[in-house]
């Protein structure tokens, strides 16, 4: 068995972090990680980073801009202590190497963006998150931290205990891909989740294959709650054939939307009157598609993003990867023509329910990044905001895993927080088959740590042992329907019936699983068995979308509902969790918390 | 081997792991037969979207499995894939995986060209799977793991040496000192910025090392990729002195730039459009230049 203080799950931005903070408070921290550090979907992140650095500019400023954009959903101390951090987390990054965009005097770029109120995005040309990503890398390997790579963590090592925040987290199992050997890895003090989202639960998306967010429905499995899942955040510039992403960049620096009659459709619609293109993303996605559906896209599908009028020197200097990525995934010259978009599936604002230190309500346990859901974004996250996400609280969770003083925090977690129970009628069972299911904790209510390690490390051996050995369907087939279904079903228009056909779907894909298996019989880089583990996360995690979905009946941030047209404050203002409950999911709501330390944040009609 | 036919019948008998507690024998029996419809319905539709399509492109894929009856002497296998307008190397990988073979095995991840996972020698040349348009290709599309580094599986090589190499040069930034005051950044230019950018666009794909005919005769030449991170630090006017002169040692030491003979292969496959060999030559002439100063 393996031992460290500090286990961090995951290898992007928030990993990556994370290991450097508890690495800096004197923690013996390593990363399990299924893809090598510098594989990770943070690399294709390309906008950038805001953080509120200019004198005119102020962390209040952005706490409100990020406060608005989240449609009054992302809780105040998440949004004040980020806001606050980022400035700090984007300076390290500079002192670290990260080559930003320069100003003339040697200064870092910054640049306006969707939703912001001040040009507080700063960048590295593009491909902000590449840099990023290597940056941080290379700290790591400075530091010596040592990386299991391409280990995939299977599972939690949870105690059983029937009340969720008596439960305690001993580490992980994981499966070593390149011999398939299962192993324990026991944490003295902390795991920290930062395993990126879910998009593999859509067919069109911007996220990579490996995102299939296993961080979630491990925590899930293992009793911390699924927070707001409901809200998924539609990027409005993808490119149509792959998902590929058009940085919102584009439109930042000056890019304009057209329909099939080449209006403007920002104005000429009045979907933003104000902001046009660079109205919250939310809000450009629902304008596409409203063109696409009334007849004005072209082919039928997309629209028109136009940068040309920017001029050649002006993209070289500033969006060169756009070119790249227009011309090598949908063959258009940007300097030519304008780019085909539509909106795709992109990022995850619900999570793994924490605190402002990256706390779960299962002691030891950690979320960090995409995966965890503090809750900062709320109904909607601002672009620019996912990258200093993951600095912020990718910092916080490492160096409170790690020991580190910190201040008390003021989110709530756990079934404490509940202030009312929810339910939903789509008469679908929901959860696991027959109403329970074994594999969550360790067995027999063990609490020496090592015993919980070594009891999940047997039960994923014998999972993975029937999948090499039984003879069954292929995975793919079951993730195709649950893909088919989420973007049919569970897309930026949502209406109730069509929710509840992907939750009957969704059942069904959860019965056919029971017969899958890996027909590859090899122990040596067994990509079958890991993707057909993959899928039964994705299983999982589009139950807990559509959930969601289905039960908030109102229209706030990324959420529509074709019933319900309107933000409903008097009662909706609260977060959805979605408890796994040993099998028998509970949907339950707590308070949205928006007293900040000097002012509270009073709703308002959200216009751009 | 014909790929397209060998599935249907291997589930022809089933004794699946009992589920303890669930259906009952009848009822498990009932569903995983309805699930074996379901795929067999699914193989038809493949069939006839192989049929229908335009026009099908024969993949000729190297196999090889240390540990499996019938790989572990490597062979080629032929899939037949459905060719759509703008179907890339990395989507036919995946349409035979998913359709026809699910022990197919290569390492993939972000389809953008940026993760650098997918690095593959496609009709004789490293090229990145998913930046690979199949249009571009004659066929038949001949698909092999990169040259000169070990097969673990399929077209999976061990990228060990690669990442030694990476880390052997102190890819890290290392400044003498930084600015102290509050939110400050250190300065610069952005010509400096500029002269550093292409370098920065490394992905760690691994083509230009498995391209290089002196990285293959030397296996302890550090290769294009990690000098080109060394560069990448060398000309960042941000970076510390000490530093500097501690990577240029090991840059400039036997198996180093000198190795390089400027045949610009690197160049040439690099996906990032980075100029390698011309990092490589600045760095020569900074040794140069650094050991004058040493006279």
């Amino acid at each position: 068995m393996h031992e460290h203080d500090v286990l961090v799950v995951g290898a992007g931005g928030a990993g990556l972090r994370a290991a450097i903070a508890a690495h800096e408070e004197g923690a013996d921290v390593a990363m399990v990680t299924k893809l090598h550090p510098v594989r990770s979907h943070t690399g294709a992140a390309e906008g950038g980073i805001n953080a509120a650095l200019h004198p005119e500019d102020s962390w209040e400023l952005h706490a409100y801009d990020t406060i608005k954009g989240s449609d009054y959903l992302g809780d105040a101390p998440a949004v004040e202590t980020f806001a606050q951090d980022a400035r700090d987390e984007v300076i390290q990054l500079e002192h670290w190497g990260m080559p930003f965009s320069r100003e003339e005097d040697g200064t870092v770029s910054q640049r306006p963006f969707g939703g912001l109120s001040h040009p507080r995005t700063t960048y590295a040309g593009a491909e902000t998150g590449h840099h990023l990503l290597h940056t941080m890398y290379e700290q790591v390997v400075k530091r010596g931290i040592q990386v299991y790579e391409e280990w995939q963590v299977l599972n939690l090592a949870v105690t059983d205990h029937d009340d969720v925040e008596e439960r305690e987290c001993h580490g992980v199992v994981a499966y070593d891909i390149a011999s398939g050997q299962v192993e324990g890895f026991h944490a003295n003090d902390g795991v920290i989740l930062a395993t990126g989202g879910p998009g593999q639960v859509f067919d069109h998306t911007t996220n990579a294959v490996a995102n299939s967010g296993d961080g979630y429905a491990m925590a899930y499995r293992a009793g911390v709650p699924l927070e707001d899942m409901e809200f998924v955040q539609f990027h409005p510039t993808t490119l149509p054939s792959t998902g590929v992403l058009i940085s919102e960049g584009v439109r930042g620096e000056g890019g304009i939307l057209y329909n099939d009659d080449e209006e403007r459709l920002m104005f000429e619609y009045g979907y933003a009157n104000n902001d046009g293109e660079l109205a919250s993303r939310d809000v450009v996605s629902r304008a596409e598609l409203t063109e696409v559906n009334e007849g004005r896209g072209i082919e039928d599908e997309y629209v028109h993003l136009d940068m040309r009028h920017l001029g050649e020197e002006r993209i070289l200097d500033r969006l060169e990867n756009i070119l790249h990525l227009a011309e090598d995934f949908e063959g258009v010259d940007g300097l030519e023509e304008p780019m085909p978009v539509k909106p795709g599936q992109h990022y995850q604002m619900g999570g793994v329910e924490c605190d402002e230190n990256g706390l779960t309500c299962i002691d030891g346990l950690y979320a960090a990044g995409e995966t965890a859901c503090v809750s900062l974004h709320g109904a909607n996250r601002l672009g620019g905001n996912a990258l200093p996400e993951l600095l912020v609280y990718g910092a916080r969770a490492g160096r409170h895993a790690a020991g580190a003083d910190m201040k008390e925090p003021e989110i709530q977690t756990g079934p404490g927080a509940k202030i009312e129970d929810g339910s939903i009628d789509a008469g679908v069972e929901i959860g696991a088959l027959g109403g329970t299911d074994e594999t969550v904790a360790a067995d027999g209510a063990a609490v020496d740590a090592e015993t919980v390690v070594d009891a999940a490390v047997q039960r994923e051996q014998e999972r993975v042992d029937r999948l090499l050995e039984a003879d069954g369907i292929n995975h793919a087939l079951v993730r195709d329907d649950i893909q088919e279904t989420m973007t049919e079903n569970v897309n930026v228009f949502r209406r109730e019936d069509n929710l509840i056909e992907a939750l009957e779907d969704i059942r069904a894909a959860r019965e056919r699983y029971q017969h899958v298996a890996a027909s590859d019989p090899s122990r040596t880089y067994n990509t079958d068995v890991l993707h057909t583990m993959e899928t039964r996360n994705i299983i999982d995690i589009a139950e807990a979308i559509t959930v969601g979905a289905l039960a908030r009946e109102e229209f706030r941030g990324a959420h529509w509902r074709e019933q319900h047209q309107y933000r409903d404050d008097e009662n909706w203002l609260k977060h959805t969790l979605l408890a796994w409950n040993g099998g028998n999911p509970q949907l339950y709501y707590k308070d949205v918390i928006l007293e900040g330390e000097d002012k509270v944040y009073e709703p308002k009609e959200r216009s751009y | 081997m014909s790929t397209l036919e060998q599935e249907a019948e291997t589930e022809a008998e089933t004794d699946a792991e009992a589920e303890t507690d669930g259906p009952s024998p009848q009822d498990r029996r009932m569903a995983e037969k309805e699930a074996r419809a379901q795929a067999r319905e699914r193989e038809r539709q493949t069939l006839e979207e192989v049929r229908d399509a335009d026009e099908a492109v024969t993949l000729k894929v190297f196999r090889y499995d240390p540990e499996v009856e019938g790989k572990e002497e490597p062979r080629f296998d032929d899939f037949a894939v459905p060719f759509h307008k703008g179907m890339t190397v990395l989507d036919a990988l995946i349409y035979a995986r998913d359709h026809y073979d699910s022990s197919l095995t290569f390492r993939h991840s972000c389809r953008q060209a940026v993760c650098g996972s997918d690095a593959l020698f496609v009709n004789g040349q490293q090229r990145l799977g998913c930046k690979t348009q199949i249009a571009d290709l004659e066929d038949p599309v001949r698909i092999e793991p990169l040259p000169h580094q070990d097969v673990v599986k399929d077209l999976v090589v061990d990228m060990e040496h690669f990442y030694e190499q990476m880390h052997a040069v102190e890819p890290y930034f290392d400044p003498d000192d930084l600015p102290t005051g509050e939110y400050e950044e250190q300065r610069q230019s952005p010509e400096n910025r500029e002269h550093i950018k292409m370098s920065t666009r490394c992905i760690w794909c691994g083509a230009c090392m498995s391209s290089c005919n002196i990285a293959a005769g030397d296996n302890e030449y550090l290769g294009p990729a990690a000098i080109n991170k060394a560069y990448r630090f060398a000309m960042d006017e941000r970076e510390g002195e000490a530093r500097k002169e501690d990577r240029m040692r090991i840059v400039e030491q036997e198996h180093g730039v000198w190795r390089c003979q400027t045949q610009f292969s690197c160049t040439e496959v690099c996906p990032k459009d980075i100029p390698l060999t011309e990092h490589i030559q600045e760095l020569k002439r900074e040794a140069v230049k650094s050991n004058l100063k040493f006279w």
